[in-house]
């Protein structure tokens, strides 16, 4: 690791004057994707924010339609929050797939957004669920958020403080995890609203979480796995790797829609 | 039996330590003054150096020196050094390049060792690392086992087209007119993968000087510390023998890859004396990842001759093994004499030949990992022969004891004499086990649910406790394969064993105790095992291959009866009786035919006090050494079964139930056999489902994280099913096989045989990832269409 | 240099810290707890993992100054008066064990896993939350024995859990 400055603010707005002083500035949220990127000096900035002791990023809530969850709220919270679990099911589930245990009680859904790892599984969920991501200085809808890989809305010094999700009907998430780093291979989350299905992929595309827009219409008229029949998604922009090239990933995007139109068309 | 004696699952005395953080691991240890050391690597896989500037380094904060090649060579430093000479089929000795422990002139694998930076702290050694101007000329790079002879890159001056040996064993003609008997002929191509070891403590260490007495102390991650000092001292010429000290304390697993003399270990004493001050080096895994020895990697094709009635009448073999960029301590044995010598596997086979190139690469050195060639060939029978046998159409368990050996003393055609096995009664017990009657219910059970499911099996023999010496040497070792013991015996009766081999994990203190225990009639309490220091232990050969229960138990059995001898001698003094009338008994000296006797804690304090007896007509004391060097290898054999159930839609294998039944002889410990036995299957199925090492064209690492190369979870795994079979071993006082590295050896190819059971198709490569055998399922439903 | 003040194994502790400190490194080499061992730099071993304010976390990607204020517990803070704790206890007595090097990551793993998950805890769920948890050795399986018992040992032993 670099050396770097440590900053421990107390609040929304003295974390975000500390990042329009400082020089080279690194938001630390729950520091599982960033402190191992610094441990191999991949990245060292020259001053580190940590947000830890931010109460207001904390919290979450239920308010009519809508779960807001605090930004610094860490996985295993998300995923055993009785709110969560009551209003949007799925979205605790996905919770309880990220990482390990010991990730879990450290990773935050803030640092997730932020970070924008094109195999996280917060992306996929956002996107799905038309979430708002709501931060120190606007709100941005989930489908102007992510704009491809590590690669977000967010300028320079802006903090995500909290992300509220509209209750869907239905929705389910279903992963299959990279043997090795349990990341999504391919995630996909299927989320029924009142309107309209909306279907998302992570960990499959090249750039990033993505919509499949051929499946959110099948499945809008008729909200069952056979709807998706006959729906292949190509291997153009799908990512390859040692894990899995284009062609699986295209393939198993198919097998994912369908075992997350089952789980959520289950959930009665 | 005994509560604690032979035989006995008795509770480990290390665990004490270890489960309350007690354990003193390398990185446990700091010295004073200590400075930390960090090896700047080789970004390339194969470049000339122009020129390294280590100037922009030493003015750093907190550097205390930079040193490269040039300045082990300019203290006459040696290279790191391969011990064992192979000859080539044309008689001439193996053609090795040079091994410098900091690179000379070139660089020949990412990873390899460029320069190191002593700093007083570690973050400081890492800063100047960076500030080092090195100059490269990069070259193209090989990588690719099988086309290592023909690429127009050229690792070592030395080497021509990257062949180090072309070696073979076995009997060529008799072999080519087995296979023109033969009724039928099964072929198959292989690639054992290569394994990156990754025992969860990194490698580490701490060199030491003393300017008062001409004294080097190393604590290191080692198996065999004293092989260690020998090689440091005699070959690489670090420190004299007599004055280094080598300290392997607690090491967190080892696998083979903590057998060998590195770079790291070597530059730390050394440079401990240039800068006058202990100097630290601790791996990080991704340093691991780049530089521990890799494992296995051979490219393999096989034929397998039959007759009419199914019987094996001969096996072919043609491997090339690739063993990385420079050759390792123990490198060159591992593809030929623990490889092809156990190609007759289980089997009466009348006519084996095999050929092994071995061949440099850009890539890690490859040396032993548990199994260590073993793996390899039995890869290679036990895949052939269920394919064998699914071409003849015959049940492969019955195949197999159709084709097993039953007559012992039995001589194979590649130099092994196999001295006892019941491999039918492992097979039919495995059977049961398996439930196999049943298994075509649970397949068509499986199949209602969308589900494949396959069976494989493994009918595994491995050669362990590698000897005798004498045999060893002429087929090419550079060390001779006994063990040392000393056992001493305290004034109070108390037993320190002395032992030459390491434990690091094998639960040592627990298994030779019970021996001790057991032979001596005193409490395990009462016995301590003392290793892994070659201050306190005179010499050994340390632990690898399944050794240590058969050598080195044998060789505290062989100081035990001289201590015995000697407390005769003692007891009948005290006794005032003929020594030849004084027998040893449940831990007592006893007058034959009378109540007379003397506990075995009175006659070690007569022993010490030596009031009884005349010190001209014995000795005081109570200390006896052995070396003991075993008549032949030991052949721990058995017989594994995996079931397997697959997700044709994703590819996901899942393996349902895993039976192992094996013969390891005499049993000290059960429970720390089955849990070796665990260990090992855990590994096999990690090579056969999960692990995998990926190098791109370049040379780059690509699985250089656990981010990228997968290791077994408990989530991969099942519980298993482990049973014993004995035949007690005739080549030892104790009747010990071995046990460490079975698992390993059986697990492969029972998972590849299940999964390809499973598809009815038998193109899968190891590791069987989820997309392979996606792909796999797929080719064979459209040959299945096409049929 | 930044100070930091935590609670490590119940005794109060300050140092002065460079921040870029690794809270295992800050075990390990401040406080010489050495029973937190290090086995990868990815986050995925398990080698290192404490207790902080109670939960299951990896130490080596946690600042020493993240857990300002904050209870540590480590392997050397489990045992209560000279006993084992039952989960110690439980990896000795079913040989969950080996080389011993993730066995300190492993048992505060699974005295976190009966402190969610509760003291029945079957096969699947145990090999399921042992996920963050590497063992080269045992194949796993008599860890999984071993937490299964420690499990039910714990809550016959409420004292030493309420201690810990």
């Amino acid at each position: 690791m670099y050396a770097f400055e440590y900053h421990r603010p107390t609040s929304v707005k003295e974390a975000g004057s500390l990042a329009g002083q400082a020089e080279d500035t690194k938001f630390l949220a729950g520091g599982h994707t960033l402190l191992p990127t610094m441990k191999l000096r991949l990245a060292g900035p020259a001053n580190l924010i940590d947000l830890g002791q931010i109460a207001e990023l904390r919290g979450i809530e239920r308010t009519g339609d809508t779960i807001t969850i605090g930004a610094m709220m860490k996985h295993a919270e998300v995923a055993n929050s009785a709110d969560v679990k009551e209003a949007i099911p799925a979205l605790a589930e996905m919770a309880e797939l990220i990482g390990d245990p010991h990730v879990r009680n450290r990773g935050t859904i803030g640092g997730s957004v932020a970070n924008n790892d094109p195999s996280a599984d917060y992306p996929a969920a956002c996107l799905a669920l038309n979430a708002t991501i709501v931060t120190n200085q606007r709100k941005i809808a989930a489908d102007d958020f992510f704009q491809g890989i590590f690669t977000t809305a967010l300028e320079e010094g802006e903090i995500i403080t909290q992300i509220s999700f509209p209750i869907p009907s239905r929705a389910a998430y279903a992963k299959f995890r990279n043997p090795a780093s349990r990341y999504a291979l391919v995630g996909v989350f299927v989320a029924k609203h009142a309107d309209v299905v909306r279907v998302t992929v992570t960990g499959a595309g090249s750039n990033g979480v993505f919509r499949v827009p051929e499946m959110e219409q099948a499945l809008s008229g008729n909200f069952a796995a056979e709807a998706l029949d006959g729906i292949a998604v190509g291997e153009d922009g799908m990512n390859s790797d040692i894990h899995a090239d284009a062609a699986y990933r295209a393939h198993l995007v198919g097998v994912m829609a369908r075992r997350a139109v089952q789980a959520a068309a289950a959930r009665g | 039996m005994t509560a604690s004696g032979i035989g006995a699952p008795v509770r480990r005395k290390e665990d004490q330590r270890f489960v309350t953080g007690q354990g003193r691991y390398v990185d446990d240890f700091n010295r004073p003054g200590q400075a930390y050391a960090y090896f700047l690597r080789s970004p390339h896989a194969h470049a000339a150096i122009r020129s390294i500037d280590t100037s922009p380094a030493m003015i750093m904060p907190g550097v205390v020196a930079v040193f490269t090649g040039d300045d082990l060579a300019a203290d006459k430093i040696g290279g790191l050094i391969c011990g064992w000479m192979i000859h080539s089929k044309d008689g001439s000795p193996m053609k090795a390049g040079p091994h410098p422990a900091l690179a000379q002139g070139k660089v020949r694998y990412v990873g390899d060792h460029v320069a190191v930076v002593i700093a007083e702290t570690l973050a400081q050694a890492k800063d100047a690392a960076e500030a080092i101007l090195v100059d490269y000329d990069v070259l193209p790079a090989v990588v690719d086992t099988a086309q290592a002879t023909k690429a127009p890159v050229q690792v070592h001056d030395v080497s021509p087209d990257n062949t180090v040996f072309n070696w073979h064993l076995g009997n060529k003609e008799e072999t080519q007119a087995a296979f023109a008997r033969a009724k039928h002929v099964t072929k198959i191509d292989l690639i054992n993968n290569r394994l990156v070891p990754n025992p969860i403590e990194p490698r580490a260490a701490v060199g030491e000087y003393d300017f008062g007495t001409d004294n080097y102390t190393l604590y290191t991650t080692s198996q065999n510390p004293h092989v260690a000092r020998l090689v440091l001292s005699a070959f690489i010429g670090v420190a004299p023998e007599h004055k280094l000290r080598v300290i392997a304390p607690d090491v967190g697993g080892g696998f083979g890859s903590k057998i060998f003399i590195y770079a790291e270990e070597t530059v730390c004493v050394w440079a401990a004396k240039k800068v006058r001050r202990p100097v630290k080096w601790t791996s990080d895994r991704s340093e691991a990842f780049l530089s521990d020895a890799h494992g296995r990697d051979h490219v393999t094709h096989a034929e397998m001759a039959t007759d009419e009635n199914g019987r094996i009448l001969g096996l072919r073999v043609h491997t090339t093994a690739n063993l990385g960029a420079y050759l390792s301590t123990f490198s060159s044995s591992v593809p030929t004499y623990l490889y092809a010598p156990l190609l007759s596997g289980q089997y009466d086979i009348p006519a084996i030949y095999c050929e092994v190139d071995g061949v440099y690469t850009n890539t890690a050195p490859v040396d032993a990992y548990r199994g260590a060639g073993r793996p390899e060939a039995t890869f290679v029978v036990e895949r052939l022969v269920e394919k064998a046998a699914r071409e003849l159409g015959k049940d492969p368990a019955e195949f197999r004891r159709a084709n097993y050996i039953t007559q012992f003393p039995h001589t194979t055609p590649v130099i092994m004499t196999y001295d006892t096995g019941d491999y039918a009664a492992s097979l039919d017990k495995a059977l049961e086990v398996a439930d196999y009657r049943n298994f075509q219910q649970r397949k068509q059970e499986s199949a209602r649910n969308g589900k494949l499911r396959g069976i494989g099996f493994s009918s595994y023999i491995e050669a362990c406790g590698i000897a005798p010496s004498q045999a060893v040497g002429s087929l090419g070792a550079g060390v001779g394969l006994w063990e040392s013991a000393e056992v001493r015996v305290n004034p109070t009766g108390s037993v320190e064993v002395l032992t030459g081999s390491h434990s690091h994990g094998q639960g040592h203190e627990t298994t030779f105790a019970q021996l001790v225990s057991d032979r001596l009639g005193i409490s395990i309490d009462q016995v301590s095992i003392v290793h892994g220091d070659t201050d306190k232990v005179q010499f050994g050969m340390g632990t690898y291959g399944s050794r240590s229960g058969a050598v080195g138990m044998s060789a505290i059995a062989k100081a035990i009866d001289k201590v015995i001898a000697k407390g005769k001698k003692v007891a009948a003094h005290v006794l005032e009786a003929s020594e030849g009338d004084i027998e040893f008994k449940d831990g007592r000296f006893g007058v034959a035919g009378t109540d007379r006797s003397l506990a075995f804690g009175e006659v070690a304090l007569q022993a010490y006090i030596a009031h009884k007896f005349s010190g001209q007509d014995l000795e005081p004391g109570l200390k006896e050494g052995a070396f003991y060097d075993p008549t032949n290898f030991t052949f721990p054999a058995g017989v594994h079964i995996c079931e397997v159930e697959i997700d044709p839609d994703t590819g996901v294998t899942k393996i349902e139930r895993w039976t192992a039944v094996d013969d390891f002889g005499v049993i000290i410990n059960p429970m720390i056999v089955e849990g070796q036995v665990h260990g090992g299957i855990a590994q096999g199925v990690g090579q056969a489902l999960l692990e995998g090492t990926v190098y791109d064209q370049s040379g780059q690492l690509i699985t250089a994280s656990f981010n990228d190369y997968c290791m077994p979870r408990a989530i991969d795994l099942p519980s298993f099913q482990v049973g014993m079979t004995v035949t007690p071993c005739p080549s030892n006082p104790l009747g010990i096989k071995g046990c460490g590295e079975a698992g390993a050896i059986a697990a492969p190819p029972a998972v590849i045989n299940a999964i390809t059971d499973a598809l009815g198709h038998e193109d899968i490569a190891m590791p069987a990832t989820p997309q392979a055998v996606w792909r796999a399922a797929q080719k064979a439903r459209t040959l299945l269409a096409a049929e | 240099m930044t100070t930091v003040s935590l609670t490590v194994n119940g005794q109060p502790v300050t140092a002065d810290v460079d921040p870029r400190t690794l809270l295992v490194q800050f075990l390990r080499e401040n406080l010489r707890l050495t029973g937190t061992h290090v086995g990868c730099d990815t986050s995925q071993c398990g080698a290192c993992v404490v207790h902080l304010n109670g939960q299951a976390v990896k130490s080596c990607t946690i600042l020493a100054v993240q857990a300002h204020a904050s209870v540590v517990t480590t392997i050397e803070g489990i045992a209560g008066g000279g006993e084992l704790h039952p989960m110690q206890a439980a990896f000795r007595e079913h040989h969950g064990l080996q080389c011993g090097y993730c066995t300190p990551g492993m048992i505060m793993s699974a005295i976190d896993i009966v402190n969610r998950k509760g003291n029945a805890l079957d096969e699947q769920t145990i090999r399921a939350e042992l996920e963050g948890n590497l063992c080269r050795c045992t194949g796993y399986h008599n860890i999984v024995k071993a937490v299964a018992a420690g499990a039910q040992a714990m809550a016959q032993a409420p004292l030493q859990q309420a201690a810990e």
